[in-house]
């Protein structure tokens, strides 16, 4: 009964399976030229990545060897006093103070420092490019049509699919983070440089153009110290970014605590994990705090605070 | 030569300016062109004179167009069509560095919101427009503090400027202004954001700084009473165009059509007219030399109670009463002995206004002056009232 009722859908079924199978396309094979694209970067191009690898390599090294002859309790003196600056409140002082001591109790100072190295490099790189080209962005129209399309798709973009690229260009370990991570924590930075400047009070930038400002002097002495509180939230929203990418970039052979996350989950070691994890957390509070401490000034620096 | 010539002056918004400026001149109807085309007209064919010296005031509703038109007259709108001659130069041609100069030299500009760079403090603010010419630093600050204590502002040089109050905010903008020594003054809505007492104040104050400096202001706004407190001339726009131009008194007396008539019902007449306007032909005069039996004779020809005595060049001497002549033929003096001297008289010019509490004191019509001092009419206190 049930066949003789079903046989006029199977019978569709068969003569329209052309049309409901998505058809095979052969010649089309965008994963194929990508592939090949970024081999024949790796062929041809190798000197130039080999060049980036050595300036990363070095800033790491760098600013590793700064946190490492840094003695553990000058570091958190330091976090309290920049606390105490951001905050005008003992509490949040005591409380950062208290989260980098944890940190150290759950041992891993020298993790956090070699993660810390990570997010710094990849945080200067970020803001080394990000904030020229949010600027050129405010002031043509042109680069803003290409860039945006380009930013979106950069921040949707799963952070992993980064992490393919990056390890054939520059092989295993930290530099490769530290490109994935750029790559991850680049558009907040551009994106809100970009709007800040475009968003300066129209008549306050129409005041500088009255008085004869040139197109530099008017970005200069107008437009960029009135849109600094909103590039600042760029910057902190890149630091965080750059610090969510820890754990990913773990993965393609950073050392650090995201390793230790990484450990944990192969292991099973729920309590590992956790510390680790809280100590990527305690790093991100403590910064963005501090970051916000400084948007809190410009902010009031420049009257808008609300 | 007037300060600033503008002529045919338009400005389209949008991709294809120039080609709908074109259409429009062949068939002008703001609407049919917006809807084809989707650009928007701000100013269409303006011609004006500003002189020397002059306020000159254009007014007009929000989106009439006048926003544009002074941002026109220092480029931060490029016009589409048309030319400003400032000094026989026609500033439309102007390229980049002619306008920067032209900018830095000639012109300043007070905004509606104040437009303070906020990130300075209040000295740095005033200094803003000479820094950026290049002045020196010391230069700068003295010329800025100077400016400060025109505009009674001294003490408030590290205030910061997010710390005033809009009136003060305001002061800053004018002495921000000011400090480049602008032949050309540009004030857009510049004291519309302010509360009606701290408005009234500083219109007072720009009253009082331009009798001082001899500016050529153009001055925007959307306020009637401002505009012809403040305005030698008024320019009047409606939808994009310029109605009327012609002195506050011109424009009471003769509006161009309904539109201005109607925005002039708002006007506090007795603030603008001047008391020439209301003042009729005195009913009685008579000379200091004549007796005062001729006195009498004149007031019962013109059946009025008192005379007004003046002598050969009409300047007004004094009023005698019917009593005071009377008594004057039967003791046998002379006009000038009994006529009363304590008597109120005003320039021609006098606003209607000022005339109110002097009508309130005097028991007589307030006689009126001429230039020379003669005596040109008089104004009864009914005449008064009927204009408040």
């Amino acid at each position: 009964m049930d066949s003789i009722l079903l046989l006029p859908a199977r019978l569709m079924a068969v003569l329209l399976s052309p049309w409901l199978k998505f058809p095979e396309i052969p010649f089309i094979d965008i994963a194929g030229w990508i592939d090949s694209a970024v081999r024949w970067l790796k062929e041809n191009l190798s000197w130039l990545f080999d060049f980036i690898r050595n300036v990363i390599d070095g800033m790491l090294s760098g600013t590793a060897a700064v946190l490492e002859i840094m003695p553990w309790w000058l570091l958190i003196v330091l976090v309290m006093v920049a606390g105490w600056l951001a905050s005008r409140s003992i509490r949040s002082t005591l409380l950062y103070g208290a989260m980098l001591f944890l940190i150290g109790l759950f041992g891993y100072w020298e993790l956090m420092n070699y993660t810390l190295s990570i997010v710094i490099v990849s945080v200067i790189l970020s803001l080394l490019l990000g904030l020229p080209y949010g600027i050129w962005m405010a002031e043509s129209e042109k680069v803003r049509t290409i860039s945006t399309p380009l930013l979106d798709t950069m921040q949707t973009m799963p952070s992993f699919v980064y992490l393919i690229p990056a390890v054939i260009l520059f092989g295993l370990g930290r530099v490769p983070a530290v490109i994935a991570t750029l790559v991850y924590a680049l558009p907040p930075v551009i994106r809100l440089t970009s709007h800040a400047i475009l968003n300066v009070d129209s008549e306050t930038a129409e005041a500088a153009q009255a008085f004869g400002c040139t197109r530099m002097q008017s970005l200069w002495q107008v437009r960029i110290p009135q849109a600094a509180p909103t590039i600042m939230a760029g910057v902190n929203q890149t630091i965080m970014m750059a610090v969510a990418m820890v754990v990913t970039s773990s993965m393609i052979g950073a050392k650090g605590l995201g390793e230790e996350v990484l450990i944990s989950i192969q292991r099973m070691e729920v309590g590992r994990g956790f510390e680790a994890g809280i100590s990527i957390v305690f790093i991100a509070i403590v910064i963005d705090r501090l970051t916000q401490g400084i948007t809190r000034s410009l902010k009031k620096k420049s009257g808008k605070e609300d | 030569m007037p300060k600033i010539e503008v002529r045919k002056l338009s400005k389209v918004f949008g991709p294809s300016a120039k080609k709908v400026l074109n259409e429009l001149e062949k068939n002008f109807d703001k609407q049919d062109v917006l809807a084809e085309t989707k650009h928007a007209i701000g100013v269409y064919n303006a011609s004006f004179d500003v002189e020397e010296g002059e306020v000159f005031v254009i007014i007009g509703l929000s989106g009439s167009g006048k926003s544009t038109l002074i941002r026109c007259l220092n480029r931060l709108n490029k016009p589409t069509g048309g030319s400003i001659i400032v000094d026989g130069d026609d500033i439309v041609k102007y390229d980049r560095k002619q306008l920067r100069d032209f900018r830095r030299h000639k012109t300043a500009m007070v905004f509606q919101n104040f437009a303070l760079l906020s990130h300075k403090n209040v000295l740095d603010n005033v200094a803003f427009g000479l820094k950026i010419k290049g002045v020196s630093k010391e230069e700068s600050y003295a010329k800025a503090q100077n400016m400060l204590s025109m505009v009674g502002l001294e003490g408030y040089e590290e205030s910061s400027v997010n710390e005033l109050s809009g009136g003060m905010k305001q002061r800053v903008g004018l002495a921000r202004a000011l400090a480049n020594d602008p032949e050309i003054l540009l004030m857009d809505e510049a004291f519309s954001a302010l509360d009606p007492i701290v408005r009234r104040d500083m219109q007072f104050e720009l009253i009082k700084l331009q009798k001082k400096l001899k500016k050529t202001i153009v001055f925007i706004t959307h306020d009637i009473n401002e505009a012809f407190k403040l305005g030698d001339r008024v320019a009047i726009m409606k939808d994009a165009r310029i109605v009327q131009i012609g002195t506050p008194e011109e424009i009471l007396a003769n509006p161009c059509d309904d539109y201005v008539e109607k925005f002039t019902v708002d006007i506090d007449k007795t603030k603008v007219l001047p008391v020439r306007s209301i003042m009729s032909v005195p009913g009685c005069l008579t000379k200091l030399k004549d007796g005062p039996k001729v006195a009498l004779q004149e007031m019962r020809a013109n059946a009025v109670s008192s005379a007004y005595v003046v002598d050969d060049q009409l300047h007004l001497k004094g009023i005698v009463t019917l009593n005071n002549a009377r008594q004057a033929a039967e003791e046998k003096k002379t006009i000038s002995d009994v006529m009363q001297t304590d008597i109120v008289q005003v320039d021609q010019e006098t606003m209607i206004s000022d005339l109110v509490p002097l009508a309130a004191q005097s028991p007589y019509p307030i006689a009126v002056k001429d230039e020379q001092g003669k005596l040109c009419g008089i104004v009864t206190r009914v005449a008064i009232l009927s204009h408040l």
